[in-house]
């Protein structure tokens, strides 16, 4: 009952403060977020789980599965529990939207309780798609994303904010219906009788699929992967799908970015590791070129277009895209070392992300401009934030000690041993995206933290408030304390996704000997 | 099956009746009291009147239905009480509660209102008594009794002529499809020499002279041409945007949707008893219904895009919505027949509550004065909070986002028409849906990102009006998880038709 406990906190939470005046919201909002934590870092002190939460052996934490309503041939039910992926998902959630209100005290000025109600509602309709396990929950929180993002970006976002939110909301919404197309087409070929997702995953794990609507198995079985693929593409997003998150992203308000960059664009790479992974291993290994093409595209041109970029949060966006793109080359290796380094990209990107978006919303506050060239010399003036930023831009390039570098080694080794043809070559080309990383960041913060003071807006620079430095603190902590000890998440990482990696064979020979585990905290002890 | 109370009162076999009756005891009360106190005052006191009798005619419909579905055919098999007509008594007497509710507050500065609320009812009980008619001539009797009142309701506000026009529009085209439907019916009893709709089914089922099939399929045409009307689609749809537009707002809201699911009733009791697919192997009126479902929705959908009015969008929506109903009939082909119906019967439920909140929204748009267009909406969320969160939740639920019930009903229509292989009904049903969303996006967009109106001021906040918004929305959002308690009725409902 603890995933209905904390949904519930967060959506009577959202009630509540949407109904009180705005000036019990910041403070009610935090409150409420701060419970939410508890809640979810004492599922996590407590997480039973073992296995994948869709394959067969897979033992739930805090599963709850009652009937709901049955209409037709497929039985609805209310099926919720989390696995080792899902889990350390749940409380990136809960702690990034909790920094994230506390980011918002500065910035946010009008029609506070709204917002705070919406970010809360938010927060309640993520930790419900990361938690449901029957595919019209999830589908019922996957849309229910959509509706308070698109609020939140377009009435407290920038000048271009309705043209940014109508864009989110239209890229993401006709990429959901293709989706559900996509998913409905192979329950149908797989003839189960609910629309649970472990239910459909052991059924196309041991039964085929037969024909529909004039489509041969294999076709629904390609059909099927490759309309899902289409729709979470957008989500994660990957080239050439992605012109909606530097939008969305430069309009929105920092605390948005936040959640938007932190944890929204994992929605897409979640949904892709439990949807097309997990349930059509063998198209993905038959595709596997492809798929591996357009994560390498995304990582490459993601870099370029970062590096092309004046706005900080427009480079802090485009490479987001890029390192979206490892996920998917994790996901593609489909060994133990992709998938969990996957997954632990994931996290740790919603982390140094979330770091980087709040250090330039604390720039912005008090410089009210994000343009690289209108700012130089900012370290002297704001030797906290600026220290932020350099510690967040080193994790993005993979410093060792950090997060980041845990989770791009984890990718590039699952990528090197993967088996699908020029595996080697093609993880190689990625690898050059973290040069780029390297060079945009350095420029980046050489031009704006460096050199002699200099703002060409008019505004007195003043030292962030400290509600807006704490939240930089955290995630730095979190961020070396995951770097230096990966093994805090990465033992339910890799029980989760072990079962996936028996689905196929593609598992590679030499590193089967050693668990992930081990290599993990070893990697742990070299760093340190 | 009597009761103490119902033997006490003397109604013996006609307790399945009680619903139908509190509504029609309810409008001579409401007679009663305007004609003791023929004045103004007593606005509250037949408001209250109103309300407690639809109220109650709910609570015993709705027990009626969980409790004891089991069908009492009535006076020889004239009248029927199943699963089916106690469900679409639930959502005419909610309705009817909601809109006396808003009314309350909309009429109260206006004259004649004893005569309003009576008319309220009086189509009230019409509609109830059309879910239970079993036979072709009480179906004309009851159609007649909802669609009376309805007209003089529109022209309510008879000093606009908006209002005159649309009762106007509404009257003439009313009278000619009730003529049509009529004229049907005469047909179909000279083929089959009876009017219950299960012995037209019977005489059918042994087989007809096969030079007679050719009259059986015009008055079946006629008839489902009444039906249209009624439903407010294509072919007999163009009275509805003028009449929704120029109703007091809560009566848009009440025939756009009480008086709708009272055509759907009509519609599923006649073609699935009296012409079972099985029995007019000669009369397609499937296709018919599916060719209807597919002109009505896109053409619903599509003309609400171009609207620049709220109301005339809303009322363009609802003809896009009789669409998707329509897709319980449309997509009958044996595949998943009682799930077809029992979609759209869920629908028009959840479409009860969302179309009419939408509605009354607008009755308070109106109370407020601001105005009809989209940009006059702009910025009203920041002058009323409340009302914007329910009617953003409304029409996001009517796009079929997951806010509201709307969502899970325009699901099991989409399932149904997977599962019988109409796919290009199911097309038709995502593009519209997904559409639709851009059309309610606007008055969103309007209300809460758009920057404020300059200079209008809102100075009162009427309860009743707000009251009714709310609840309708927090039932509309209520219906997502609560639909659950509304499958197995609408199941047991429609598998006894077949």
């Amino acid at each position: 009952m603890l995933i209905e406990l904390l949904i519930a906190v967060c959506l009577l939470g959202s009630v509540g403060v949407f109904l009180l005046p705005d000036r019990y919201a910041p403070r009610l909002s935090f409150g409420i977020s701060v419970v939410a934590i508890a809640v979810s870092l004492y599922m996590f002190s407590a997480f039973d789980g073992a296995g994948n939460a869709l394959l067969e052996g897979g033992k739930l934490a805090f599963e709850t599965n009652a009937h709901w309503l049955s209409l037709g041939p497929y039985d609805l039910s209310w099926h919720v529990g989390l696995d080792g992926i899902s889990m350390p998902l749940i409380v990136l959630s809960t702690i990034l939207t909790s920094l994230a209100i506390l980011s918002a005290w500065t910035p946010i000025n009008e029609r506070k309780s709204q917002f705070y109600g919406l970010m809360l509602l938010l927060e309640g309709s993520l930790i419900g798609v990361f938690g449901a396990l029957d595919f019209f929950v999830w589908f019922i929180f996957w849309e229910a994303v959509l509706v308070p993002m698109y609020f939140l970006i377009g009435v407290w976002g920038g000048p271009r904010r309705k043209y940014a939110a109508i864009k989110f909301f239209v890229y993401t919404n006709v990429a959901s219906l293709v989706m559900f197309v996509g998913f409905f087409l192979l329950v149908m070929g797989s003839g189960v009788t609910s629309l649970g997702l472990p239910e459909l995953a052991q059924q196309l794990a041991t039964g085929s699929v037969s024909s529909v609507g004039g489509l041969s198995p294999q076709q629904v079985k390609v059909v099927a992967f490759f309309a899902m693929f289409a729709g979470f593409a957008v989500k994660v997003p990957v080239v050439p799908v992605h012109t909606w998150l530097p939008d969305a992203h430069v309009e929105a308000p920092t605390p948005v970015s936040v959640i938007l960059a932190g944890v929204l664009l994992k929605m897409g790479t979640y949904a892709l590791l439990r949807f097309n992974f997990t349930l059509l291993p063998e198209v993905a290994a038959d595709y596997a070129l492809v798929l591996v093409a357009i994560a390498v595209v995304s990582v490459l041109y993601g870099a370029l277009l970062a590096l092309a970029q004046q706005d900080l949060k427009r480079i802090v966006a485009y490479s987001s895209v890029s390192s979206m793109g490892y996920v998917i080359l994790g996901l593609v290796a489909f060994n133990l070392y992709g998938l969990g380094g996957a997954t632990f990209q994931m996290i740790s990107h919603g982390l140094i992300s979330g770091l980087l978006f709040l250090c330039v919303g604390v720039i912005y506050n008090t410089t009210h401009t994000r343009m690289v060239g209108d700012m130089s010399g900012l370290a002297d003036r704001m030797p906290i934030t600026a220290g932020a930023m350099v510690a967040g831009s080193f994790a993005y390039m993979g410093l060792p000690l950090m997060s980041g570098f845990v989770a791009e080694f984890m990718v590039f080794s699952g990528g090197f041993s993967a088996t699908f043809p020029h595996a080697q070559l093609l993880t190689a080309i990625a690898m050059f995206g973290i040069v780029i990383v390297a060079g945009y960041y350095l420029f980046a913060m050489q031009r704006t933290l460096f050199g002699s003071f200099r703002v060409a807006t008019d505004y007195e620079i003043t030292r962030a408030k400290p509600h807006d430095i704490a939240p930089l603190v955290v995630l730095i902590v979190l961020i070396i304390a995951l770097g230096s000890a990966p093994e805090l998440i990465f033992g339910m990482i890799q029980d989760a996704v072990t079962p996936m990696t028996e689905l196929t064979h593609t598992q590679h020979a030499a590193m089967g000997s050693m668990e992930l585990r081990d290599v993990a905290s070893t990697i742990g002890g070299v760093v340190r | 099956m009597t009761d103490p109370v119902s033997a006490a009162l003397g109604l013996g076999g006609y307790q399945p009746l009680v619903p139908a009756l509190l509504l029609g005891v309810t409008a001579l009360l409401v007679l009663l009291v305007d004609t003791i106190w023929p004045n103004e005052q007593s606005n509250t006191l037949l408001a209250t009147v109103t309300i407690a009798g639809s109220l109650a005619s709910l609570l015993v419909a709705g027990a009626q239905l969980f409790l004891s579905p089991e069908a009492a055919t009535l006076f020889d098999g004239q009248l029927i009480v199943d699963g089916m007509s106690l469900f679409f008594t639930v959502i005419f007497t909610s309705v009817t509660a909601l809109v006396a509710l808003a009314s309350h507050d909309y009429i109260a500065d206006r004259p004649n209102q004893g005569e309003y609320y009576a008319l309220v009812v009086l189509a009230a009980t019409g509609m109830t008594m059309l879910a239970s008619a079993n036979s072709l001539v009480t179906a004309f009797v009851s159609l007649e009794l909802a669609s009376l009142p309805s007209y003089a309701l529109v022209a309510y506000l008879k000093d606009n002529r908006g209002s005159a026009e649309g009762a106007l529009k509404y009257l003439l085209i009313g009278g000619l499809s009730s003529a049509v439907f009529l004229y049907g019916i005469s047909l179909v009893y000279a083929v089959t020499g009876t009017l219950t709709l299960a012995e037209i089914a019977t005489v059918l089922d042994a087989g007809i002279d096969g030079s007679l099939t050719g009259v059986l399929g015009i008055g079946i045409v006629m008839i489902l041409g009444g039906v249209a009307f009624k439903t407010a689609s294509v072919p007999f749809h163009f009275w509805a945007p003028e009449a929704y537009e120029g109703a007091p707002a809560p009566i848009a809201g009440f025939l756009s949707s009480a008086s709708k699911a009272a055509g759907f009733v009509l519609a599923f009791r006649v073609f699935l008893t009296a012409f079972p697919t099985s029995a007019v192997a000669g009369v397609d009126w499937v296709l018919a219904f599916q060719v209807l479902a597919l002109i009505t929705m896109t053409l619903g959908t599509f003309a609400a895009a171009t609207q620049e009015e709220v109301k005339r969008m809303l009322a363009y929506s609802s003809i896009a919505h009789a669409g998707y109903a329509l897709i319980a009939l449309g997509a009958l082909t044996g595949a998943a027949d009682q799930l077809l119906v029992g979609a759209g019967m869920l629908h028009l439920l959840v479409y009860g509550f969302m179309n009419t909140g939408a509605f009354l929204f607008i009755a308070l748009a109106e109370q407020w004065g601001i105005g009809r267009r989209f940009e006059d909406f702009n910025g009203l969320a920041k002058e009323a909070p409340v009302a914007c969160t329910a009617m953003s939740l409304f029409l996001v639920s009517l796009a079929g986002l997951p806010f509201g019930g709307g969502f899970v009903s325009k699901y099991f229509l989409l399932l149904g028409t997977v599962l019988t292989s109409s796919y290009l009904l199911a097309a038709a049903l995502i593009v519209n849906s997904a559409l639709s969303v851009f059309i309610y996006a606007r008055v969103i967009k309007a209300m809460w990102i758009e920057d404020p109106v300059p200079g209008r001021t809102i100075e009162e906040y009427p309860t009743g009006l707000y009251a009714a918004v709310v609840v309708a929305a927090v039932v509309t959002v209520l219906l997502l998880p609560g639909l659950a308690l509304f499958t197995d009725p609408a199941q047991l409902a429609s598998n006894a038709l077949f």
